[in-house]
């Protein structure tokens, strides 16, 4: 039997329309689906979801600071996003594979990126600093939704060696209008690939609002593929991992794909070299802050009698270490010497490059009278 | 030694790449049941599986991304794009994923990707069936380019190709597939010329001719024409294009001292500007005369019944030649 779909012409925005676990105010509410996901998770998980926000947040805050003071170029802030990337980063196993994107700096915490990989790559010292394969996830993509392609591509490996991993992919709402994530789905669907789509919905892709890529749920784009999707509060850390859990779980049993919209909000600016305030305004933006994903599951632990200013205090001290060990990790960086530049493009000898090579380190050492040879250069 | 077409070649070097590493599959439009449009993959399927025969949805940026993915994995996808013309969809994957993983993650991420392209033109296809985007491929760095011109080539460097831990852009002469030739079967990888070695295809002594795929054929008839006239032609086939041969290269000029370059692929900032540029720079006090590009027309590719006035021909070559050598040519008092 089929169904036309009719929506509203306002669907896209309508951000009350999601799967919640958590109320803005903290308030445990059930949904039949989602509350078997998360039965198991006690009082002291949430205070470690809360942990991983919070730790991810004194990031962002360190990240950004270390722009504005000029010691990174460029930095893509998380804020308000922490809920959509620790909850669902948090339902992967360690030998599952993520793909995300550049803002995903919570997902990269969770699945074990050190402090000097949030900033080296915005510091401009290398295009990346983790090996994927240390800590099971991809470089970080810029290129818009390329990264889908290469979840589904991964996941279809983990098919022909006959293991029970799963991938996951991480995009933005500008992603899903571009080719390679309808692709991506088409792929996906076709092959019965075990990854899993999270679209975090954060209202905007730089200026445009979400109402310029769709004008349906995003999450409704996704059964047309053949692959079942769910719209989750991306505010709401619980949600997160339940909705992830249930998509992973769907995954890895082979069912193929599943798709997850994360309903949520970017606090800050697309990047530090964006001025916001020319395309929101900012009621806007309060009504978002009013709905935290931070304080929100403070508050519910704390109407349990589970959270006190002590753990608060704890957690804020780690997180303050943990934003020194990152601003550490930024000044202290070491530059490639110039030769450098030409190291790793291939992984077999490529006699055109060599021969540069050779000419340019011939260049370099005319400076070698110099105190300062590698300074001189520059 | 076994006689071969080209396309015989590919299949058996594809078939002995796969018996050898359980990581090879194959994936692109049509090369399961069908064999693919030009039969390359004849017979895999029952051979291998689907598995590693891999059917895909008719996008090529969904079949590059997601061979990017497999790579990812520790597989080494072989990518068949169907015809030169529709590699473009799969251009962004190729130039900013294919081309710079290895270099973006200091060598942690390799993409020993093999992207087969049939390729070029004189067989009087449709339009978007005879293109040469080579140039767009060899500028890219991270990429190894390579064209072939004989069943032997066709045979070992597909092989040498899918063995590479870079990613290699393979072009396969649509007008060579079934221009026939000795191919040893057993000839094992490491007695094979490497992938990145040019070839003297003939050697001569009175003008350096590089070509490479189909031109090669071309240059080396010219050469037959050539010594009626009692001029010696040296053919070179480049085979590589990424990194061109110039060891080999510029050999054959210093010997020479002038040189004709031949593609089909437009002139403007084609292989042959680079090639020449090159030569200048290594060989300038050897060259007796200002080096000639024989090339397609900066034209988008002409219908097919208009191809013949495109493709560079024997003739083309010949004049060139005597331009290089200062004889009477069609140029010969003509301003430009």
């Amino acid at each position: 039997m089929t169904r036309t779909l009719n929506p509203a012409a306002d669907l896209a925005t309508d951000t009350e329309d999601v799967a919640r676990l958590l109320t803005a105010e903290g308030e445990r509410i059930a949904d039949p689906a989602l509350d078997p996901f998360v039965a198991d998770v006690t009082a002291e998980d949430l205070r470690a979801l809360y942990r991983d926000m919070t730790l991810v947040r004194r990031i962002d805050i360190e990240g950004v600071a270390l722009q504005r003071q000029g010691q990174v170029g460029l930095w893509a802030p998380c804020q308000g996003q922490e809920a959509t990337q620790v909850g669902t980063a948090r339902a992967l196993r360690a030998d599952d594979f993520a793909f995300p994107s550049y803002r995903e700096i919570g997902v990269n915490f969770v699945r074990g990126a050190k402090p000097a990989d949030f900033v080296l790559a915005w510091r401009g010292e290398e295009h990346s600093t983790f090996d994927p394969y240390e800590i099971n996830t991809a470089t970080p993509q810029i290129i818009i939704g390329a990264q889908t392609l290469h979840a589904v591509g991964y996941a279809m490996g983990i098919q022909r060696d006959g293991c029970d991993q799963v991938s996951a992919t991480y995009f933005g709402d500008g992603a899903t209008s571009q080719g390679d994530v309808n692709e991506a789905m088409v792929f996906a669907s076709s092959f019965r690939a075990p990854v899993v789509f999270v679209c975090t919905n954060n209202q905007y892709a730089i200026s445009e609002p979400v109402t310029v890529q769709a004008k349906f749920p995003i999450a409704g784009r996704a059964p047309g593929f053949g692959i079942p999707s769910l719209r989750v509060d991306g505010n709401d850390v619980l949600a997160c991992l339940a909705a992830m859990r249930w998509a992973v779980d769907h995954a890895r049993s082979g069912g193929g794909p599943a798709f997850i919209e994360a309903v949520t909000y970017r606090i800050g600016p697309h990047t530090t070299s964006d001025d916001p305030t020319r395309y929101r305004d900012k009621d806007e933006v309060e009504r978002w802050r009013r709905r935290d994903p931070i304080a929100r599951v403070e508050a519910h632990l704390r109407a349990r009698g589970e959270f006190d200013d002590a753990f608060a205090d704890q957690v804020q001290a780690d997180a303050d270490a943990l934003g020194a060990e990152v601003r550490a990790a930024c000044l202290g960086a070491v530059s490639r010497p110039p030769i450098g530049v030409l190291d790793h493009v291939y992984e077999e000898p490529h006699s055109g490059l060599e021969e540069q090579r050779v000419a340019f380190a011939a260049y370099l050492d005319g400076f070698a009278d110099a105190a300062h040879g590698a300074e001189a250069v520059r | 030694m076994t006689q071969l077409t080209m396309g015989k070649a590919l299949n058996e070097g594809l078939r002995r790449a796969m018996a050898d590493d359980p990581r090879v599959l194959v994936m692109g439009e049509d090369i399961g049941r069908l064999g693919g449009v030009f039969r390359i993959t004849d017979g895999l399927l029952d051979e291998f599986g689907p598995q590693r025969i891999v059917d895909t949805p008719l996008a090529e940026a969904g079949i590059m991304g997601t061979a990017v993915g497999l790579a990812y994995r520790g597989y080494r996808p072989v990518v068949e794009i169907q015809f030169d013309g529709f590699v473009y969809p799969a251009f962004d994957q190729i130039v900013c994923q294919v081309a710079k993983l290895h270099y973006r993650t200091r060598g942690n991420v390799r993409m020993p990707l093999t992207i087969r392209i049939p390729w070029a033109g004189g067989v009087g296809a449709a339009e978007h069936h005879s293109e040469s985007p080579e140039a767009y491929f060899v500028h890219t760095s991270g990429l190894r380019v390579v064209a072939v011109s004989q069943p032997q080539d066709a045979y070992t460097m597909l092989r040498q190709a899918i063995a590479s831990d870079d990613p290699v852009v393979f072009f396969e002469p649509k007008r060579l597939y079934h221009s026939k030739g000795d191919v040893d079967l057993d000839l094992p990888l490491a007695d094979a010329p490497p992938m990145g070695l040019a070839r003297v295809a003939r050697a001569g002594t009175d003008v350096t001719v590089l070509a490479y795929g189909a031109q090669v054929m071309t240059a080396l008839d010219a050469a037959t024409a050539a010594e009626d006239d009692g001029i010696s032609l040296e053919v070179i086939d480049l085979r590589s294009l990424s990194p061109v041969d110039y060891r080999t290269v510029a050999a054959s000029v210093r010997k020479t001292g002038r040189v004709v370059v031949t593609h089909e692929a437009a002139r403007e900032a084609g292989l042959g500007a680079e090639l020449i540029a090159s030569i200048t720079e290594k060989c300038f006090h050897h060259l007796e005369s200002a080096p000639v590009r024989v090339t397609g027309h900066d034209i988008p590719y002409p219908p097919a019944k208009l191809e013949k006035y495109h493709l560079p021909d024997l003739d083309r070559i010949l004049d060139a030649v005597d331009r290089v050598l200062d004889r009477p040519n069609s140029l010969t008092g003509v301003q430009l």
